[in-house]
C-alpha cells in the first residue's frame, strides 16, 4: 500500500491538486464534512507531539471520520517490544489509514511496507515530516499566490532541521525559486542537500551568517528552532540556540509583503512582539496544516478505494 | 613470490590496490574452510598495482559486494584449471545486508530483523544511502 513518507513521494501535480482541494475545503467546508463518515484514522504517536497529532485528528473529524489514537510509546504494544512491522499489520485491521510519528528514522517507511492501508509519516526522528511541508506550501501559496518566482530565506538550524531540507526539496520543483541560507557556521545546510538538490538542479542560492543583510531581498523568511533533541552535546546546544532571534527591529528592512514562517513550536527565536506584525504567518501555517492533512487523507483514501 | 594456480574456484582480479582486504572481509572469506590467497600490490600493466584474491573451492560469491567496493574488479570462475566464465560486475542498485547503517537514530538499530538495505543514490560519486533514513553508507564490515 502506498505511503507518504517523504514530500517527494508526492508528484508536483499531486501537491498542486491537494492545494486546490485544501482551498476548496476552506471555501466549502460543508461539502467535505461527511465525506469520511464511518472511516477511521489511527494516529500512532511513539514520541510526544501534541500539535501534529491534534492536527491529524481534527482533520479526520472535520471530514466526518473517526480517530483511534495511541498517544505515546508507553501506552502501546511497542512498550512490550512489538516491532513497527507487526504494529502496522495489526493496526491495518482496525483503521482505514494510519498517521505515524516515531523517534526512529525510517519507521514510517517500515510501517508502510507492512500495512495494508495507507501510512502517512507524521515525523520520523530527524528525517522527514512531509505534512509540515504541505502546510508550508499551502501557506506560501495562500499568502503569495504562487510557489514559483520567490526568494526564500531559511534561517537558523539548517543542518538538523528536517523541515528545511524537505521544504527545499519541495520548492526546488517550481520555477524561479531562489534560496538564501542563513545560519551559523556550525548549523549550515549539509553539503549533500546542496549537492544533491540545489547544485544538481542548478537552483540559485547564497549562504550567509547575517540575517539582517539577507532580509531586504526575501519574499519568505522561514525561521527554525535550534532543537535540543538533535544535539548529542548539551554544550553545543546552549552555545548555538540563541544565534538568530527575530525582532520587530530586524523586520524593519523586510519587504512590506514578505511573510514570516516557522514550523513551531518556537522557543525564543521569534520575539512575541513580531506576532502582531501582519507579515507573521506561523499561526496561519498551523491552520493550513490541518487543511492539507485533510486533502492528503482524502487523496489517499480515494486512491485506496476506501471512499 | 608465487601462488599456486587453482583447479576449481574463483579468482577476483584487477582489484584496485588496497581494496582487497575490504572485499575479503565483506565476502566473509575468513570463515570459509577452503584455501584463500590474498595478494596485495601485485604489479599490473593495466593498473600499475592491483590486489588479487584466489579462492580454491567451489563457493558462491556475492557479486554485489564486489560491485559495491570495486566495480572495476573482474571475477573469473575456474573449473578443471580452466577459465570457464567471466562474471560481469556493476554497481548494484540495491545492496542488501552487506554493510550496516551507522546512524544511531535509524530504525535498523532497534529492529534487528530488518534487512540493511542501501540504494545507489549517485553512481558518479559512488554514493549509497540507507533506504530507511538516507544516511550515506560506509564500507566497513557490518
Amino acid at each position: 500500500m502506498r505511503g507518504v513518507i517523504d514530500i517527494l513521494d508526492l508528484s508536483v501535480a499531486e501537491v498542486d491538486q491537494m492545494i486546490r482541494t485544501a482551498c476548496d475545503i476552506i471555501d466549502n467546508p460543508e461539502k467535505y464534512s461527511q465525506i469520511c463518515r464511518g472511516k477511521k484514522l489511527a494516529t500512532l504517536f511513539f514520541e510526544p507531539s501534541t500539535r501534529t497529532r491534534l492536527s491529524f485528528e481534527a482533520a479526520m473529524y472535520e471530514l466526518g471520520g473517526n480517530v483511534l489514537s495511541v498517544a505515546s510509546a508507553d501506552s502501546s504494544s511497542a512498550a512490550k517490544g512489538e516491532s513497527v512491522s507487526d504494529t502496522a499489520r495489526v493496526v491495518s485491521c482496525y483503521a482505514d489509514i494510519i498517521a505515524m510519528r516515531h523517534p526512529k528514522e525510517g519507521a514510517a517507511f517500515v510501517a508502510s511496507k507492512n500495512a495494508s492501508v495507507p501510512v502517512i509519516n507524521a515525523g520520523d526522528g530527524g528525517h522527514c515530516h512531509p505534512t509540515q511541508t504541505l502546510a508550508d506550501l499551502l501557506t506560501i501559496f495562500r499568502e503569495k499566490g504562487r510557489l514559483g518566482d520567490i526568494t526564500v530565506g531559511l534561517c537558523g538550524d539548517l543542518k538538523f532541521g528536517r523541515t528545511v531540507h524537505s521544504l527545499i526539496n519541495a520548492l526546488s520543483r517550481y520555477e524561479g525559486v531562489k534560496f538564501v541560507l542563513i545560519s551559523p557556521e556550525e548549523l549550515k545546510l549539509p553539503s549533500y542537500v546542496k549537492n544533491d538538490v540545489l547544485k544538481r538542479k542548478g537552483i540559485p542560492y547564497t549562504q550567509t551568517t547575517d540575517l539582517l543583510e539577507a532580509m531586504p531581498e526575501l519574499d519568505v523568511l522561514y525561521m527554525t528552532r535550534v532543537q535540543r533533541e538533535r544535539f548529542f552535546n548539551e554544550e553545543d546546544y546552549l552555545r548555538l540556540k540563541d544565534s538568530y532571534i527575530l525582532t520587530p527591529e530586524k523586520l524593519k528592512t523586510a519587504k512590506a509583503d514578505a511573510i514570516v514562517m516557522h514550523p513551531l513550536p518556537r522557543v525564543n527565536e521569534i520575539s512575541v512582539a513580531v506576532d502582531s506584525d501582519p507579515r507573521a504567518c506561523y499561526f496561519k501555517q498551523v491552520l493550513n496544516g490541518k487543511y492539507m492533512r485533510m486533502a492528503l487523507i482524502l487523496m489517499l483514501l480515494k486512491e485506496a478505494g476506501t471512499i | 613470490m608465487t601462488v599456486d594456480s587453482i583447479k576449481n574456484g574463483v579468482v577476483i582480479d584487477h582489484i584496485t590496490a588496497g581494496k582487497g582486504m575490504q572485499i575479503y572481509e565483506l565476502l566473509g572469506l575468513g570463515s570459509l574452510d577452503v584455501t584463500v590467497a590474498i595478494m596485495k600490490n601485485v604489479s599490473s600493466t593495466k593498473l600499475g598495482r592491483k590486489d588479487i584474491i584466489k579462492i580454491d573451492g567451489d563457493v558462491e560469491i556475492n557479486l554485489d559486494v564486489i560491485g559495491y567496493v570495486d566495480p572495476c574488479a573482474t571475477v573469473n570462475i575456474i573449473r578443471n584449471s580452466s577459465l570457464v566464465e567471466k562474471k560481469s560486475i556493476d554497481m548494484p542498485v540495491l545492496l542488501t545486508d552487506v554493510i550496516k547503517c551507522k546512524n544511531p537514530r535509524c530504525i535498523t538499530t532497534t529492529e534487528q530483523e530488518l534487512p540493511h538495505v542501501f540504494r545507489l543514490a549517485d553512481r558518479e560519486n559512488h554514493v549509497y544511502r540507507c533506504i530507511y533514513c538516507e544516511t550515506k553508507g560506509e564500507a566497513k564490515k557490518g
